[in-house]
């Protein structure tokens, strides 16, 4: 049994490609129904995000299984396979199911550690169960994939670090206020990018939300989305002392806020901290202001390095989880291989005894001389001489079941003894 | 006996401790937990130690030296149990846990023999005052430690520079309440602990306050922790300064701990104590 893997994501096809065979949410049912009507296909899911387009399929013959998802790719989109194949990726046993956790564990993707993708595989595997289109298999195997995310996640700082200066911004502010609840807000100018970054730290609860903006009825309708106050442009040093964070981004060359501005603010609000986020350029707020004892300045580029610093924090973290999906391989393909080992020796014993008795009936038909003492002792010679034929083969089965070479013993032997029914008619005849 | 049990409780501390720093080097739960047990359970055995010197001396084991740094690794081991428990700051073991240790190697490396006290000395004001200035010095070393990764973290913030420290220690909100949580317990604690030294001055001596040298010196502790609390109610003092007068203030109260016995005499020193 083969777990198999074919797709394509953001590093193997452009984005002109991963449009043209994304599956529509609406059309994802139909494309698994059809995937395991296939007969090399047992089972099948299929994930697709904006990033990446993934079947992976459970079948009995990996080389036969990968050809099909590819050509089935390439004709539920009426594309033609040679165009496809260059973006493609396949993996086969170990190497697939390494590819779905890392995939899960969010090391594949564009931004390490993003949370996304793996209530994304949810989704996926949650529309397979629906259509019926993922047995026993795939099923133990992406309960195995959610627990291996889960693990990566709380054991390593994978996600733990922000990588977008929204976010950033949010995890400097409770490194200064530990919780941001009851911190009010002040937004100066209300861009993109200020209205971003006030998503962000409105969903911690802040307590209050001032927004100044050049043209007031802007700030009002930005007050209005987030609950909060609109202030006029002119008076907004006035609202300072009331802000824990502030937050500028307007178009003003020149500073809004200056170094003796920010002294006079701290003094009235009796040393409270403040954390003020520049994220306009060219800057709104003099940098000196960062010298301000309990002030916190961090403009554009100070955010892009806390991120860049995360990044790589991210990177180290990912080789910590990389071990541990080398030890939960270990342990799900052990579950693989028992799951089939058991069936074929099953199969090799039944096999066997089914020859021995049919070779006894000939020749108890021809010898009917034979008294029941000396028949009752063929039968035991002949039960004898099968287990000690077997004993060797289901020995080295089993020793050889963990390791890479175990599923090759496994195929040969359902081969050398015709355990999948093609000798059969041979030995009738 | 209560040597071999004084070195197994050092032995659990250096354990404790360095699973504390594993935890802050590496971010390891795992190290941080077993830190806690190792830490509780190191508690447990100090505690009988002192049990059992206090039995092998016939009085409260604060005498000599060597028994002084055990009680007050005791005194710091068990307020920061507290605290953990109470507010949940496992990263306070990685400063305080090595403090613990460090008094009691030293504790370790000084002659350990069982004073006599002096008779004079010997009455109810012994252990109450011992009690409440080593529990004062306790809390104010958590505020100490406060001071220190307060000072760590906001050099982090300002200069920008964030390590993997960085996201390991607790914010500066965070570190500047329990900076002044400190206060609020360690200032009763050692104002009591003064006055009950005065009390059993009186008592033992028939005079409130002599200005030996331990006495001057916890007098200017004090007014460190004093101006503090003023400076923290009345005029908004927090942050960096309050982080810095913390530190400054256990700096005097290590002196007037150590410094004034090792270096200066006077009717503290653990000679005249036990009457030598």
């Amino acid at each position: 049994m083969q777990i198999v893997a074919v797709g394509l994501n953001h590093k193997s096809a452009p984005v002109a490609i991963r449009e043209q065979i994304a599956f529509a949410p609406e059309r994802q049912e139909e494309a698994l129904r059809q995937l395991v009507a296939a007969p090399e296909i047992l089972e099948g899911l299929l994930l697709s995000t904006c990033n990446r387009v993934e079947l992976y399929a459970c079948s009995h013959d990996g080389t036969a299984a990968a050809s099909r998802l590819k050509s089935f790719l390439a004709e539920f989109h009426g594309l033609s396979e040679d165009t496809l194949t260059a973006h493609l990726y396949e993996f086969r046993a170990e190497q697939a199911i390494r590819h779905l956790f890392r995939v899960a564990a969010s090391l594949d993707s564009m931004v390490i550690g993003e949370p996304q993708i793996l209530g994304q595989l949810k989704e996926a595997f949650s529309v397979a169960e629906g259509c019926g289109s993922v047995g026993l298999i795939l099923t133990r195997l992406l309960h195995k994939t959610f627990s291996v995310a889960k693990r990566v996640r709380s054991e390593t700082a994978i996600a733990c670090q922000a990588v977008s200066i929204s976010y950033s911004a949010v995890e400097l502010a409770r490194k200064i206020f530990g919780s941001l609840q009851d911190r009010s807000v002040m937004i100066i100018g209300a861009g993109e990018m200020c209205e971003l970054a006030a998503r962000h730290l409105v969903n911690h609860q802040t307590a209050g939300l001032l927004v100044a903006n050049r043209t007031f009825e802007r700030a009002l309708q930005l007050a209005k989305q987030f609950g909060g106050r609109a202030v006029p442009f002119s008076d907004f040093p006035d609202y300072l002392p009331q802000a824990d964070i502030v937050l500028a981004s307007t178009a003003a060359t020149g500073y809004l806020l200056t170094r003796s501005q920010v002294e006079k603010v701290i003094r009235r609000r009796k040393n409270r901290p403040m954390f003020f986020i520049d994220i306009a350029v060219p800057r709104n707020i003099e940098p000196a202001v960062n010298q301000v004892d309990n002030a916190y300045l961090y403009d554009i580029d100070d955010l892009q390095n806390v991120i860049d610093a995360n990044v790589k924090e991210r990177r180290k973290a990912a080789d910590k989880a990389e071990t541990i999906i080398d030890q939960e391989i270990g342990r799900f393909q052990r579950w693989l291989s028992d799951l089939e080992l058991t069936p074929t020796i099953r199969d090799l014993q039944q096999q066997l005894e089914g020859v021995r008795l049919r070779e006894l009936d000939k020749t108890f038909a021809q010898l009917q001389s034979l008294g029941p003492e000396e028949r009752q002792a063929i039968e035991a010679c002949t039960g004898a001489i099968i287990k000690k034929i077997l004993h060797r083969p289901i020995a080295v089965l089993k020793e050889r079941r963990h390791d890479m070479t175990g599923e090759q013993y496994l195929d040969a032997v359902r081969i050398l003894f015709g355990l999948d029914g093609e000798t059969e008619d041979e030995d009738q005849g | 006996m209560s040597n071999l049990l004084f070195k197994i409780t050092l032995l659990c501390y250096l354990a404790a401790a360095s699973g504390y720093l594993i935890h802050i080097a590496s971010g390891r739960c795992a190290a941080e937990k077993v830190g806690r047990w190792l830490m509780r359970g190191g508690f447990v055995l100090h505690c009988a130690t002192l049990a059992l010197r206090f039995f092998e001396a016939g009085h409260t084991p604060v005498a000599n030296l060597h028994e002084s740094l055990s009680f007050f690794a005791w005194c710091i081991t068990g307020i920061f149990l507290l605290f953990d428990l109470r507010y949940g700051l496992a990263v306070l073991g990685a400063f305080l846990s090595p403090l613990a240790l460090l008094l009691m190697v030293v504790g370790n490396a000084v002659p350990r023999q069982v004073a006599q006290l002096n008779p004079m000395l010997d009455s109810w004001w012994f252990p109450i005052h011992v009690s409440l200035a080593f529990l004062g010095n306790a809390v104010f070393a958590v505020a100490f430690i406060a001071g220190v990764m307060y000072l760590l973290q906001e050099r982090m913030l300002k200069s920008k520079r964030l390590s993997a420290l960085f996201f390991r220690l607790p914010s500066l909100d965070t570190l500047d309440t329990l900076n002044y949580r400190c206060l609020t317990w360690g200032f009763p604690l050692m104002t009591m602990g003064i006055i009950s030294g005065a009390a059993w001055a009186h008592a033992a001596w028939g005079s409130y306050w002599r200005w030996d040298p331990k006495e001057t010196w916890a007098l200017i502790s004090w007014f460190v922790y004093a101006a503090l609390l003023h400076g923290r109610l009345a005029i908004g003092w927090r942050g960096r300064r309050a982080a810095l007068l913390a530190i400054i203030g256990f700096l005097c109260l290590l002196f007037t701990f150590l410094g004034v016995n090792l270096l200066l005499s006077g009717l503290h020193s653990y000679e005249s104590l036990s009457g030598r």
